[in-house]
């Protein structure tokens, strides 16, 4: 995994990336869309007793069972809503698939290394661990999300701890 | 092209052919040993030894050689095989096995190791061999060097004495060879035996061999060389030869026909008969037998092997074919639900279509299904060695049964059958079978007899690992289960003492061996076989011997369900578990002290596990009275799951659930429904657990039906 994204950071100081943009509540995050396999609507997702609350559950996804998070949850926005509109983002972590809830997806943006800019270490609702940077696009700033490292996390509970 | 491409089927295919080996090898009987099973012997070591000199494994290459070398001569009758051979034979094989290893590994074999398995065989072939040589024939002097560098094709193995041994001249013909040529040839023929007389021309050459080699192996090892037109090759005139040889073709009534099928080398030889040879008719006949003996070989070969008629595919393609088949059937269920709301007098040929398809998608995954199973042999096999190399360092004289081969069980589940297996087979040998002094004693024969069955029952299998040896010894196993700490009673049923054998770091071996009794073992056999979604019992008598019987689902890809309804929630239990439901009557649910509630069912009173509770969900019935009591066994135990509804019976394929999640308490795996939603699997054992510690931290609030007397 390291290897990995010691491969992308260097391929970065040299060309832009693109990157997946989404909201939850008035902040906008985005995501390597490398990582992105799909993306879907919300449905049909079965409850997995015992679980954190932002763990939605499990759904099928083509044959494969599929966690799906709640990131709104998980940042503690209000107004969490299940609806048409609520989208899916699937996304390839290791050798995992995940999906994630979020409240909508803008667009596709590319980033040139001069705009993304070190993450701070306040202003969002994630602790800066799983942050790879702020993107700035003229008036609009985007959170970049260090998707594998983010859902891999301990606090996630998506991953079996060592002694499970 | 890269040759390297192919090592791994090389690697694969030595590996079988060592399997084999070493299984005939472990049948053969000593004294009277078969020739068709000396014959696949050598045809596994000739085939190792072809495909290790192509791909340039030259240390394999030259120690099949040599091992090859020593069967062939045994196969000739030329080798009386003792048990002290068959040993050396086998410890060969496992050098071989080595090597293989060694090589796939990208290392080369141990050099050390080589050099003693060559010293061993050489030996061999040396003592035996010479002994042979100075006592009768002369003639067949070269004995371990006799060997032709190219070897004699698989087949060309001439029935047994008739005219394989035989003694004799051979007027051998080169037609048209080049005089270069000649001479590589002429050496060749040396190895089988001496040159007696050599004349002629480029145009024709004749060379009179000496030699112990049948005409048919000469023909085949010459075919590499020359074309079959260009060799004839017909026994000389010496009488003994003619004799020995034209004796077969006085039996064979069938002679003509035979020499139709002989195959075209035979034709070729009676087809020009050179003038010189007036024993020609007895020289003619001679190749039929041989021919006929090759065709047998051949079918046999073919009967025995059937690896013409199979393709070698790895299993992660097989798997991906049954997850595909496993994603077509949920479709199939999905676009049959849709189709079975529609109007069925406008949609007729609609729902015909559907009811075919589903029909032809449950056939398709059954034959896929069937792929994957792999007959018991395939575990089986490995233990006659294994018995017969324990027996000996135990000194116990113990028969092999297996029973059941047959049987065919998922691939996955035999390749993690074999160790607790094993582990079950050293334990019959060391602490079961006693030894034949002890077992006489006790007036059995001194010979203990282990057998390893399996057959189907149901939809599971049942191996049984069975001894006659002295059984389990109630006493020793209480005493020391009680120096472990684990509970015991006086009381205890004999059942429940076998149990305790399964406990934790049990051994009842008075002393630690390297065969068995370090005491981690009938409790990792135990984990493992329930990992397996099976169970494990032991029966045993004194005296009399032990049975250990596994039960295993056939395949954990394809579990038969019941599918519950807690809530608006479904959730399916495995079939196997289920013993029966009821509705549970007020007066038979007992709360008892730390929050447990048992329901009495039929006099024995079974905790209560309330689903809903245990996996939090809501909407659900909460008053036992108003729920289904499904009465499930677990790892041995019963317990009462509290359900809502029961919606039916059902084949789910399991999904693994920490693909891409986790474990989940109280869930084993997960399944796709019909409509394309998940549904979780519930494992009973651990949702037990799970609501009890759930009730443990809920005991506050908890409210439960009003306490009654509790008549435990």
């Amino acid at each position: 995994m390291t290897d990995l994204n010691a491969a992308s950071a260097a391929a970065t100081e040299a060309h832009s990336r693109e990157f997946l943009v989404f909201s939850l509540g008035d902040e906008e995050y985005a995501i390597d869309i490398l990582k992105v396999q799909e993306i879907r609507g919300y449905e049909n997702v079965t409850r997995i007793a015992n679980a954190p609350d932002f763990i939605k559950g499990v759904t099928n996804l083509r044959g494969v069972i599929v966690p799906i998070v709640d990131l709104r949850i998980k940042f503690h926005l209000e107004n969490v809503e299940y609806g048409g509109q609520t989208v899916v983002i699937v996304v390839n972590v290791g050798e995992r698939i995940v999906g994630i809830v979020v409240d909508g997806v803008s667009d596709v943006m590319t980033l040139t290394p001069e705009q993304i800019k070190p993450a701070p270490e306040f202003g969002v609702s994630l602790s800066s661990d799983y942050l790879s940077g702020l993107g700035s696009l003229e008036d609009r700033m985007l959170v970049l999300v260090d998707i594998d490292k983010l859902l891999t996390s301990e606090e996630m509970a998506l991953v079996d701890t060592i002694d499970a | 092209m890269d040759i390297s491409e192919f090592y791994e089927t090389f690697f694969e295919e030595a590996e079988e052919l060592l399997g084999d080996m070493e299984r005939h090898l472990l049948e053969l009987d000593v004294d009277e040993p078969d020739s068709e099973q000396l014959n696949a012997i050598f045809r596994a070591a000739h085939s190792i030894k072809g495909g290790a000199g192509t791909f340039g494994f030259d240390v394999l290459q030259h120690t099949t050689h040599l091992l090859e070398n020593l069967l062939d001569h045994t196969r000739h009758g030329e080798l009386v095989l003792r048990r002290d051979i068959v040993d050396t034979f086998l410890e060969a094989k496992d050098m071989l096995h080595d090597q293989l290893d060694a090589y796939r590994q990208g290392d080369e074999p141990d050099p050390e190791a080589f050099e003693r398995i060559c010293q061993t065989l050489k030996q061999l072939a040396l003592d035996e061999m010479g002994k042979k040589v100075g006592h009768d024939a002369p003639g067949a002097a070269p004995a371990a060097k006799a060997e032709p560098e190219r070897n004699p094709q698989p087949e060309s193995e001439s029935s047994g004495a008739s005219d394989g041994s035989a003694e004799g001249r051979l007027n051998i013909a080169l037609l048209g060879i080049a005089d270069k040529d000649r001479e590589l040839l002429v050496e060749e023929l040396a190895n089988f035996g001496e040159i007696i007389e050599r004349r002629g021309d480029s145009s024709r050459y004749e060379v009179l061999l000496e030699t112990s080699t049948s005409v048919d192996d000469i023909e085949m090892v010459m075919c590499f060389i020359v074309e079959p037109e260009q060799l004839e090759i017909v026994a000389a005139g010496a009488p003994a030869a003619g004799v020995s040889e034209a004796e077969p073709t006085s039996g064979s009534a069938k002679s003509e026909e035979e020499s139709e099928k002989g195959g075209q080398q035979q034709g070729e030889v009676t087809a020009k008969p050179p003038e010189k040879t007036p024993e020609q008719p007895a020289k003619a006949e001679s190749g039929k037998p041989a021919a006929k003996a090759q065709d047998k070989a051949k079918a046999k070969a073919k009967a025995a092997s059937g690896g013409e008629s199979s393709i070698r595919v790895p299993v992660n393609k097989v798997d991906q074919i049954i997850n595909l088949v496993g994603e077509l059937i949920i479709t199939q269920s999905m676009l049959d639900q849709t189709v079975s709301e529609m109007d069925a007098t406008q949609a007729g040929s609609l729902v015909n279509g559907m009811s075919l398809l589903q029909r032809n998608a449950r056939d398709l995954q059954e034959a896929v299904m069937s792929i994957r199973m792999v007959p018991m042999d395939y575990v089986f096999s490995r233990f006659p060695r294994l018995v017969r190399d324990l027996a000996a360092k135990l000194d116990k004289n113990v028969e092999l049964v297996t029973e059941g081969e047959s049987t065919e069980l998922d691939k996955s589940l035999t390749e993690r059958i074999i160790d607790p297996l094993t582990h079950l087979v050293r334990n019959s040998l060391d602490h079961g079978i006693e030894s034949p002094d002890k077992r006489e004693a006790a007036g059995k024969s001194r010979t203990g007899r282990l057998t390893l069955s399996a057959q189907h029952q149901g939809g599971n299998i049942l191996i049984e690992v069975k001894d006659d040896g002295a059984g389990l010894n109630r006493e020793k196993l209480l005493a020391k289960a009680e120096a472990n700490g684990v509970p015991t009673a006086e009381n205890m049923s004999d059942d429940d003492v076998w149990q305790l054998i399964f406990a934790p770091g049990f051994s009842t071996a008075d002393q630690v061996s390297d065969v068995s009794g370090r005491g981690v073992g009938m409790d990792v056999v135990k984990r493992n076989i329930q990992a397996m979604g099976g169970h494990v019992e032991i029966q045993s008598r004194q005296g009399q011997g032990t049975t250990t019987r596994i039960v295993l689902p056939l395949t954990l890809a394809i579990l038969d369900g019941m599918s519950i309804k807690v809530g608006k929630e479904m959730f399916i239990l495995p079939l196997g578990t289920v013993l029966e439901s009821l509705q549970p009557r007020k007066e038979d649910i007992y709360a008892m002290a730390g929050d447990d509630v048992v329901m009495k069912v039929r006099d024995e009173y079974l905790p209560v596990v309330a689903v809903h509770q245990a996996l939090d969900v809501s909407e659900a019935e909460t008053e036992p009275t108003d729920c289904i009591a499904v009465i499930v066994q677990g790892e041995g135990r019963r317990y009462a799951l509290l359900v809502d509804d029961l919606i039916g019976q059902q084949q789910v394929v399991v999904k693994n659930l920490e693909t891409n999640y986790r474990k989940v308490p109280g869930v084993s795996a997960a399944t796709i429904l019909g409509d394309g939603s998940v549904a979780l699997i519930l494992d009973v054992t651990d949702l037990h657990r799970l609501s009890r510690t759930k009730r443990e931290a809920q005991s506050a609030r908890r409210q439960t039906t009003p306490a009654k007397e509790v008549e435990v």
